[in-house]
């Protein structure tokens, strides 16, 4: 047990003692900052993240500087002799009080310029239904018919038992993968209207930029447009806590060509509405959605 | 000197006193210091209770999979940490030191309402047995986070009114003992300590306490409207039924924002003191400072939606939230500004009250620039419920409010109990816990920007490095804490004598009484010559 726990460290001594730049990129030491992401505005929220972060960096620099110097400078230790009088300065006061308020002003419009963008949900072109439940999503093409649901792949699901006895790290993408991703075009504003049929759930995907809360018994809306060349899949969390399987119910998007969308659209349509029998899964994909109802009472 | 031995024998009344001995002395207190020893003695039993449920959230992510407890267990861990660390251990040990300091800081012989006192103190020993006692009930303790949110909440099994029931009592509590604190300070200060004398910590305590008394009836608002929710069919935060979920984050961050300010304030007042102690100069901008905290306490009724940026509020909403957010930073500023200023030009000393507070300076203000980037509706979008923001808050309350907790003990220590204690093992404790708190909770912040999502008992591999090194950091705190109570113990056993003033630049009236203070603090007011000595500013 002890030698089981303590290999994983060993392994991380071995990687850092001999540490190549592509190892520190893979390994998870290189995980420091957030994505840059793959749409206009995650880039934008990233540029805004890192404007912050140096700003941060050089208030601490000045204010830690200041500090530091006044800490070994004025040591009794080496016979400093403190100056009583110095105890208002009305002058110093009014600068410190007025250079944060510029810097705030100066980082508050383009903070203001890029919310105001996240909120503007015109001219979409894809319209989908994210439900959240305990514990996994719906996804709903509005206006297309097709309708299905995402949960934790079943690799993952099997190692993340209490005991399972299974190595995690031989699990692909483990907590990060499910059974039916989010499909999407690339090059295309989609509009994703964010609900829950419980508890609050919260739709993230840090590559988008996007996080929402999926509140039972309201709509949020939130859109994405992911570039034209950056298809690929991308993976995210559930982000609200919703109960005991809360950190198992991943969020997976995968981003295709438009013209692979039409092709899986067209497929997905026809396998969920048979033209025989067109109406008759309908209703049993509304109870299954309904089925994991509140259970409190 | 002459003047202080003159004050040494008229006040020395420890022989007078008619206290009851053995178990009444502690159940029937009435004295403000018994009842502070007792509100200390009961923090710092929940921050190691409080602890230990950290130490084993740090030891099932010290590596991905799930090793040792069902996910629903861990939950009511996270849940149970924060519910004892704040109402069990920072609150009570705030409490504890206004009711030992306070009376003695503004020249009065105890507490206004000493019979309160002892009910405000006796009701949490009940409240945290019977929150504690839902991890054994059918179902385990409250797992929906220690904000509570709907309909999750309303998912708990028997804990759920158990839960609610001790947060009543814990609120009836904080409110009493903010009473108590108020009719203190307006009521018994000495005749020519007028307000703008008084000692930061005590104005801290003042606002403080008003905060308490506007917020904590809202928050068992919250909560009782939570209870009928389940119990009696009410619908306040159910859709279905008119209400809505998110009113309850509302009705609860409006209660959350200044209850974060009531956990840090205090820390503003004892490092106000203690700096300016080591400094050997008076504090810098003193009116500025009680301004400041005033303007603090003022906005933090205005900002309560910035924890909530991602629950989709009208753009208006989210730029008012942003902006008001963005203003806190000013205030907090001029502080920190004032205690730098404070040690420019001072004769600096490095005993562990002076080093728990530098660390407190350092670290505080690296948890409010992260707090600045939080602000960012934008940017929070990606930092919202992830592990950023997980070590931002504990970057302001660990080596923020608590050390300045260790360094008010350390710096009042001597004058409660007339020894001096080992101040090798004091800084052996500061540099143990300085190293491994950023060890514990630097690497979080990389972990939340890569996207590790908060409040999950298991995460992707990616993630596993950060969480090691984190958890190795977090144990290693942990066990360095366990030098606190033994240093505190050794001193109460005994130590160098020390005289009225155990700090060579301690200034104020608690420092013109014996040490130990008399059972009764102040049973003549003190003169003005000896106000005016304590207020250098």
């Amino acid at each position: 047990m002890m030698r089981k726990f303590l290999s994983p460290l060993a392994t991380v001594v071995a990687l850092a003692l001999s540490l190549s730049p592509a190892a520190y990129a893979e390994s998870g030491w290189g995980q420091l900052n957030m994505t840059q992401g793959v749409t206009a505005m995650s880039r934008q929220i990233y540029g805004l993240h890192m404007l912050m972060f140096w700003l941060c960096v050089g208030i601490a620099a000045v204010v830690f500087g200041v500090m530091a110097y006044s800490i070994f400078a004025f040591r009794k230790s080496r016979g400093a002799v403190a100056d009583t009088t110095l105890v208002h300065s009305t002058t110093v006061e009014i600068i410190w009080t007025i250079v944060p308020i510029a810097i705030l002003v100066a980082t508050a419009v383009p903070a203001a310029t890029t919310l105001i963008k996240t909120e503007d949900l015109r001219n979409s072109q894809l319209t989908i239904k994210v439900t959240g439940f305990q514990w996994g999503w719906n996804y709903e093409y509005l206006n297309n018919g097709v309708s299905y649901f995402s949960r934790l792949d079943r690799e993952s699901d099997a190692a993340r038992q209490l005991g399972s006895g299974i190595d995690v790290r031989t699990v692909p993408h483990y907590l990060l993968n499910v059974d039916n991703p989010l499909v999407v075009p690339v090059g295309t504003k989609v509009r994703m209207l964010v609900t829950a049929n419980d508890v609050i759930h919260s739709w993230w995907v840090p590559a988008f930029g996007v996080k929402k809360d999926a509140i039972p018994g309201f709509v949020n809306e939130a859109w994405f447009n992911v570039d034209a060349d950056k298809a690929g899949v991308y993976r995210g969390n559930c982000a609200e806590l919703c109960g005991r399987d809360h950190g198992f119910m991943p969020i997976v998007v995968n981003v295709l060509s438009k013209d692979d969308f039409a092709t899986w659209l067209k497929a997905k349509q026809l396998e969920q509405n048979p033209p025989a029998a067109a109406d008759a899964s309908a209703p049993a994909a509304a109870a299954a959605a309904s089925a994991p109802a509140p259970v409190a009472k | 000197m002459a003047y202080d031995s003159h004050v040494a024998t008229d006040l020395d009344h420890d022989g007078h006193d008619h206290k009851p001995q053995g178990w009444r002395r502690w159940v029937y207190a009435t004295n403000h210091k018994d009842i502070g020893t007792m509100y200390l003695v009961f923090a710092g039993i929940s921050f190691f209770i409080g602890g230990t449920m950290a130490m084993l959230i740090r030891l099932e992510l010290f590596k991905p999979g799930m090793q040792f407890m069902d996910p629903l267990f861990f939950n009511s861990m996270t849940t149970m940490h924060a519910l004892e660390m704040i109402f069990g251990a920072v609150m009570p040990a705030w409490t504890g030191l206004a009711n030992w300091m306070i009376p003695m800081q503004v020249g009065a012989p105890d507490m206004a309402l000493p019979r309160l006192n002892n009910f405000s103190f006796w009701i949490l020993p009940f409240a945290f047995t019977l929150l504690l006692a839902t991890l054994f009930v059918p179902g385990g303790g409250p797992a929906g986070g220690w904000t509570m949110y709907p309909p999750l909440m309303l998912q708990g099994g028997a804990s759920f009114p158990m839960t609610i029931f001790a947060i009543h009592m814990m609120g009836i509590s904080s409110i009493l003992g903010a009473i108590n604190v108020v009719v203190t300070i307006m009521n018994l200060r000495a005749p020519g300590m007028t307000l703008l004398r008084m000692p930061l910590f005590v104005w801290t305590w003042l606002i403080t306490a008003y905060l308490l008394i506007a917020v904590m009836p809202v928050l068992a608002g919250a909560v009782t409207m939570l209870l009928t929710d389940h119990f009696f069919g009410t619908t306040f935060f159910t859709a279905a039924g008119g209400g809505d979920p998110v009113m309850f984050q509302h009705i609860f961050w409006f209660f959350g924002h200044p209850e974060v300010y009531i956990l840090i304030l205090p820390a503003f007042g004892v490092v106000s003191e203690i700096i300016p102690t080591f400094s050997r100069k008076p504090l810098f901008g003193y009116e500025a400072m009680v301004y400041a905290t005033a303007s603090i306490a003022f906005l933090s009724f205005i900002v309560w939606a910035h924890h909530m940026f991602t629950v989709g509020m009208p753009l208006a909403g989210q730029l008012f939230f942003m902006l008001s957010t963005m203003l806190i930073a000013i205030p907090t500023g001029v502080k920190v500004f004032n205690w730098t200023a404070t040690m420019y030009k001072g004769s600096l000393s490095f005993e562990p009250p002076m080093l728990f507070a530098l660390s407190f300076l350092f670290l505080f203000t690296i948890g409010g620039l992260s707090g600045l980037m939080l602000a960012i509706v934008p940017a929070d979008y990606q930092y919202q419920d992830t592990y950023f923001v997980v070590a931002h808050f504990h970057y302001v309350l660990v080596p923020g409010a608590i050390f300045a907790i260790m360094g008010a003990v350390y710096y009042w220590l001597p004058k409660w109990t007339g020894n001096m204690y080992d101040q090798t093992l004091g800084k052996w404790h500061f540099w143990l816990s300085t190293i491994f708190v950023n060890v514990l909770f630097f690497p979080q912040h990389f972990l939340g920007l890569a996207g590790m999502p908060r409040r999950i008992p298991d995460y992707a591999v990616q993630f596993t490095d950060w969480n090691m090194v984190s958890s190795i950091g977090g144990f290693c705190f942990g066990l360095s804490q366990f030098l606190f109570p033994y240093i505190i113990w050794k001193c109460v056993r005994g130590g160098e004598r020390i005289g009225n003033r155990a700090w060579e630049g301690a200034h104020g009236l608690e420092w013109e009484l014996p040490s130990p203070p008399p059972f009764h603090s102040w049973t003549e007011p003190p003169s003005d010559a000896l106000i005016n000595r304590g207020a250098a500013h």
